[in-house]
């Protein structure tokens, strides 16, 4: 029988019921009293100097109340990048100024060039279209490959290049790799795109800031996956104010998948402009503005060489990546192609020798940062493709193939600087097999061609690291932060608990989920227990959410805390019944001395721990708060294979899923109906990126896919139902909890298997086709077909 | 968006009148033009609603036999009336957009807008539909006169749109995956004096007739007749979605389904 | 600046609002119900359906003005008279149909258009139905479950795991 509550229980959301009355309260649906609104005006082209801008015109306008441009800004520091990536000569990271107004330059459409502050909206971009701004347009730098030619115009003009770091993990002797695929038996090449994508969450980006001229105190409300990170990069690299004098509050978020874990310009901006104008300011970004401004995902250019043995053992895995970073390096962008990304290239299978070389590169486009799964994807598609690839080439079963170079033993040391703790690829394959009825398919694709249809299955596997993370390990490899996570458990007279944490669900469900942890482990109704996030006046600190490190980071501290806090509840309870602190026993809400009758209930302690009439106020403090903070001893490493089945349209190249199974090893599993949610989710925006998305600039550095008429999103009819299974489980190792992870499996698992499945049932019709780099659009597939 | 005037007459004559004052535009269900608005790509002084107008609403079969819808006519009404009388008609306005799209969006507005990807244009020009304003009645052939641009002068309305109801017809609608609107959209219809073909969402010259097509299939109504024939990609459109290469592709391949389902 | 009155959920409301005003901001701005969200601006994401009457539609594409004297019904109205989950808002918490919850309200307005229209639908009609609603947390799977489910079909032999 399921658990109806705890752990491994699927309590209903406790969330759910404002979501679906309409009493969610997001960013925007926050108006302070005597609020201004500010519009930006942004660079309608890619790359120009800027020789003047006039806003004598617009100031004067209905309503303006002040117009910024990047000279108000030069006082104070620029958005931060908060990972220094070490090239492959120990230099550091060329890293250009990303100021919160352009200064000088404009480097990218929707680069923001002024904001003007008005009374409403509209007045603001009144005045705004009455600023005039002169600018020099330059050479737009679009293409990766041109931007590091010789003579390339530079986009920064102080660095030396367009490159932002040259860098290289795994075996750095290239004539050790180069010996490794001399002797192979055979050498499969691939050349791909992981394309650029545009996170899309529903809920725009919001902001909103008020200063108190009285306490001198600012308040940020933002739409943020991590308001204490916002709070400490706000205060200490861009605007320079006191951190215990700035409140960040991100209420309800309306989802983020990266994009709103990085501290943008609007968030400094409406908190340094509401002090200059002396009221409240507010920002809502139109779709059309986040086309243009979120940090945007992907967009790698890969070739990948892998090489084999006569027995078709990996022997060999070489990468040559050109990784686009935008105009400026985003919060985290750095780490993506790198630590996110090559460190990953081991993927599940023993190769013994793996070298990864990433170049990042400056381009006049939006930033790109981390976009659900950050780095993991790009590698996954890459090992997944070539590998299938691979076994077609040998004429081997794919499935047989990865089996084959499995990882079987661990701890596993990986050439490319992970130590994966545990995991179970084939018991994981074998759930894969079950689930998505490989054994069936042969009849699947017989009937799909009666009905002139091609069918194809493609399978894939894929491992990721998560629970970022461990904060020794990442300050080593570049990180300025440490990237634990924090949690108070506060238990009140009467019993109910408020757990304080750091982490914040922008659709995770974790005030479901958490609770269910605490109340196990002391054995209360999980209604007792109440989840307080996302503001940074009221949570001790916190990293955030995002990497799938909630629960197994911020999770762990809220077991540490909890721990804490049971540890003093069976002093008290020792003192009340005169007993031996080692003879406590806590079960189901009692405590009780081992060996007798004797016990007294949960509450019955708490009410004694903050009324201390019969207390050991020399032993003990009264009250019964506890506060951890958490940092992991290693990363955790969730794996699973994926199957997708498509059938394909020989005349249109139109793309149907017909079928889709994951199977997944999450480890332990707190609430399975939302990490069944989370694959869903991860495989939906997968099957966006294999067959929809796609953000495209022209070689004027115009963004063609700049709103939904042309950037296409996943619809309801796009996809089917999935299968998920997560019975695979090998516990994580190293936290109390035993969990790994689950927020970002889906998207990095489902685009190979789609891909796959593609190339399958074109080599099933007879087309001699290889790869085709995503989107799989029918006018793609088409070609391809006909190419 | 810019702000303007808001009018809401209850007569086309109103309507008309209201036109006048410079710069008004008429407003149909404004699923077009409210997106195109926010852009500040249109900047009227006036908008004039056409949706408090009762004559320009419905569908109903004409003396002469024609189907005849009223130019304020949402999608949804005409998905829902027009299936006994014209199910091709009715099967296309039951896909333009989404639900709630549907419920808006009117049949004159899409046709005064002719968006090259548009639906209305291909069932219009592919029926010989007679487009009739506020002071005159315009054939299909002489109504589309390229992407975005029709016949209409300053002022004028769509109070109806009047089609022949064909013997067979279907709408092969290839969708573009963001918009939805069509990648390539092909309507045929049979009538006793011959085929129409007419294909939206592939010319840069917005909606056309493939006359290639239209004779083949006239003297043979089968999708085989189509088979010696191709589309050349020259005039094509080419973006990001396809290729002009794919949308000729398509049109055949959509004018042969059309056929298929039609017969 | 014009009235616009118009009874919304039942209750009737009126206020001065300019010829640009949506009906979107409306009812978040001018009434405070801010259940009703905007996700795009090209009338796409359906974040902002709501009924005008009795039909749904995108209310950051049509005028407040367009509404005058209409019946409107938000999110804020579809509970119980008790205050409970009305059967399509209890299918989406049962069946884990939201996420985050930004697209939410659209979803439960357009479930409740489709299911007044065709209150048996198959998952295609519902897929198809959804054409206008973008959700980028939950892949549609528990949103077609939960609609199907309210619809009063049996969704148990729906792959769930």
């Amino acid at each position: 029988m399921p658990k109806d509550s705890g752990i491994g229980a699927s309590p209903k959301r406790r969330e759910d019921v404002r979501f679906l009355t309409g009493a969610g309260n997001y960013t925007d649906d926050i108006n302070v009293a005597g609020q201004a609104y500010v519009h930006f005006l942004r660079s309608d082209v890619a790359h120009a100097r800027i020789k003047g801008i006039d806003t004598s015109a617009a100031a004067g306008m209905p309503g303006v109340v002040k117009i910024f441009t990047g000279a108000d800004f030069e006082g104070v520091g620029g958005l931060p990048c908060g990972w220094q990536v070490t090239d492959r000569h120990g230099e550091p990271m060329q890293e250009p100024p990303h100021p919160i107004l352009a200064q000088g330059k404009v480097r990218h459409v929707g680069d923001p060039i002024a904001a003007v502050v008005a009374d409403t909206y509209e007045q603001a971009r009144d005045a705004a279209e009455a600023i005039e701004v002169d600018l020099e347009e330059l050479p737009a730098i679009v293409d990766m490959k041109a931007a590091l030619a010789d003579g390339a115009p530079k986009l920064h003009d102080d660095l030396t290049s367009n490159l932002c770091y040259d860098w290289v993990l795994g075996e750095t002797d290239d004539a050790v790799v180069q010996k490794a695929f001399d002797e192979a038996d055979h050498v499969t090449t691939l050349e791909l795109t992981n394309q650029r994508l545009v996170a899309n969450p529903m809920e725009p980006r919001v902001a909103v800031g008020e200063y108190k001229r009285g306490t001198d105190e600012y308040t940020l409300y933002t739409t943020s996956q991590n308001p204490h990170v916002i709070r400490l990069l706000m205060c200490a690299f861009v605007l320079g104010l006191p951190e215990h004098k700035v409140r960040v509050v991100a209420p309800d978020v309306g989802g983020g998948f990266g994009t709103k874990i990085f501290h943008y310009a609007e968030e400094a901006f409406c908190t340094f402009a509401a002090k200059a104008c002396n009221r409240p300011v507010k920002w809502t970004a139109s779709r059309t503005e986040a086309f243009m401004s979120d940090a945007q995902g992907r967009d790698h250019v890969t070739k990948i060489e892998l090489a084999m043995d006569k027995d078709n053992n990996f022997t060999a895995l070489r990468t040559n990546t050109l990784a686009n970073m935008g105009a400026y390096l985003s919060t985290f962008s750095s780490s993506v192609p790198t630590w996110l990304h090559g460190t990953l290239m081991a993927g599940n299978y023993k190769t013994p020798c793996i070298q990864v070389n990433v170049k990042a590169v400056f381009t006049s486009t939006v930033p790109v940062d981390a976009y659900r799964g950050a780095g993991r994807p790009e590698a996954t598609f890459q090992i997944e493709r070539v590998i299938d690839k691979a076994a077609r080439e040998r004429g081997v079963d794919p499935i047989k193939l990865r089996r084959q170079n499995f990882i079987t033993e661990f701890p596993y040391d990986t050439p490319v600087a992970l130590t994966y703790d545990t995991g179970d690829y084939n018991g994981t394959m074998d759930k894969l097999e079950a689930a998505a009825d490989i054994a069936g398919f042969a009849a699947r694709r017989a009937e799909s061609e009666k009905n002139g249809k091609l069918r194809g299955l493609g399978i894939n596997c894929y491992i990721e690291a998560c629970g970022i993370a461990p904060s020794n390990i990442v300050g080593m490899l570049g990180a300025r932060a440490g990237l634990y996570d924090a949690a108070t458990v506060r238990v009140n007279a009467t019993g109910s608990i408020s757990v304080m944490v750091g982490a914040h669900s922008h659709g995770q469900g974790h005030e479901t989920a958490f609770p269910q942890v605490v109340a196990e482990m002391i054995g209360i109704d999980e209604s007792q227990v109440e989840i307080v996030h996302g503001d940074t006046s009221k949570i001790p600190f916190g990293m955030g959410t995002y990497g799938s490190r909630s629960l197994a980071v911020c999770g762990s501290a809220m077991v540490r805390a909890t721990e804490k806090v049971i540890n003093k509840a069976k002093k008290i309870a020792a003192h009340l019944m005169e007993a031996s602190e080692a003879d406590i026993e806590l079960k189901d809400g009692m405590f009780s001395v081992a060996g007798t009758d004797k016990s007294v209930a949960w509450g019955d302690v708490t009410l004694t721990a903050y009324v201390p009439h019969n207390f050991p106020l020399e032993e003990i403090e009264p009250g019964l708060e506890e506060t951890a903070f958490y940092d992991p001893a290693n990363f955790t490493y969730p794996a699973g294979a994926y199957a997708c089945e498509v059938e394909v349209d020989p005349e249109t190249g139109k793309v149907t899923i017909e079928r889709f199974a994951a199977a997944d090893d999450f480890g332990n599993i707190i609430n399975p109906m939302i990490v069944d949610g989370q694959v869903h989710g991860g495989i939906g925006q997968g099957i966006g990126q294999a067959l929809l998305e796609g953000c495209v600039y022209d070689e004027n550095g115009q963004l063609l896919s700049g709103s939904y008429m042309d950037y296409a999103m996943p619809r309801a009819d796009d996809v089917p139902f999935y299968t998920v299974d997560h019975s695979s489980q090998t516990p994580c190792t190293h936290n109390p909890l035993g969990v790994k992870g689950c927020g970002e499996a889906g998207a990095i698992g489902s685009p190979p298997a789609v891909v796959n499945a593609v190339i399958d049932a074109l080599q099933s019709g007879g087309k001699n086709v290889t790869h085709i780099d995503m989107p799989l659009s029918p006018g793609r597939v088409w070609a391809a077909m006909n190419g | 968006m810019y702000n303007f005037e808001f009018e809401k007459p209850g007569s086309i004559a109103d309507a008309v009148a209201a036109l006048g004052s410079e710069d008004a535009m008429p407003l149909g269900g404004g699923q077009t033009l409210i997106p195109a608005m926010k852009q500040r790509l249109n900047a009227p002084s006036k908008l004039v609603s056409l949706s408090g107008i009762a004559e320009m609403k419905g569908v109903c079969v004409r003396d002469d036999g024609a189907l005849s819808i009223g130019g304020a006519t949402p999608h949804a009404v005409v998905a829902a009336e027009a299936g006994a009388h014209y199910p091709a008609l009715a099967g296309l306005a039951s896909h333009i957009g989404d639900p709630a799209v549907r419920n808006r969006g009117t049949i004159g507005g899409s046709l005064a807008n002719n968006d090259p990807a548009a639906c209305y244009p291909s069932a219009a020009l592919g029926s010989g539909a007679t487009i009739v304003t506020n002071n005159r009645e315009i054939a299909a052939d002489d109504y589309f006169q390229g992407m975005f641009t029709t016949a209409l002068e300053e002022g004028e309305i769509i109070v109806e749109v009047r089609f022949p109801i064909p013997e067979k017809a279907n709408y092969q609608k290839f969708v573009q995956p963001a918009s939805r609107f069509a990648l390539t959209g092909v309507f045929v219809a049979k009538y006793a004096d011959g085929v129409r073909v007419a294909v939206t969402g592939a010319s840069e010259e917005g909606v056309f007739r493939w006359s290639e097509a239209e004779a083949a299939l006239s003297s043979d109504f089968s999708a085989s007749a189509v088979d010696g024939l191709s589309v050349s990609p020259d005039g094509m459109i080419g973006d990001i979605h396809g290729t002009p290469a794919y949308r000729a592709s398509l049109i055949k391949t959509l004018t042969k389904r059309a056929v298929a389902a039609a017969a | 600046m014009p009235q616009v009155s118009m009874t919304v959920n039942g209750k009737a409301t009126s206020g001065d609002v300019e010829g640009r005003t949506l009906l979107s901001a409306y009812l978040r701005d001018h009434l405070g119900m801010t259940g009703t969200h905007v996700g795009c601006d090209t009338s796409q994401c359906g974040a902002c359906v709501v009924h005008v009457n009795g039909e749904a539609v995108k209310s950051c594409t049509m005028f407040a003005a367009e509404a005058d004297g209409a019946t409107v019904d938000t999110i804020e109205g579809q509970a119980n008279a008790d205050g409970s989950l009305n059967v399509i808002q209890q299918a989406f918490q049962d069946h884990h149909g939201l996420q985050c919850g930004f697209c939410t309200p659209g979803m439960v307005m357009s479930a409740a258009a489709l299911l007044k229209e065709n209150p048996k639908p198959t998952e295609q009609e519902v897929r198809d139905y959804l054409e206008g609603n973008l959700c980028r947390c939950t892949g549609y799977h528990n949103i077609v479950k939960a609609i199907l489910a309210a619809s009063g079909q049996d969704v148990g032999a729906i792959a769930a795991e």
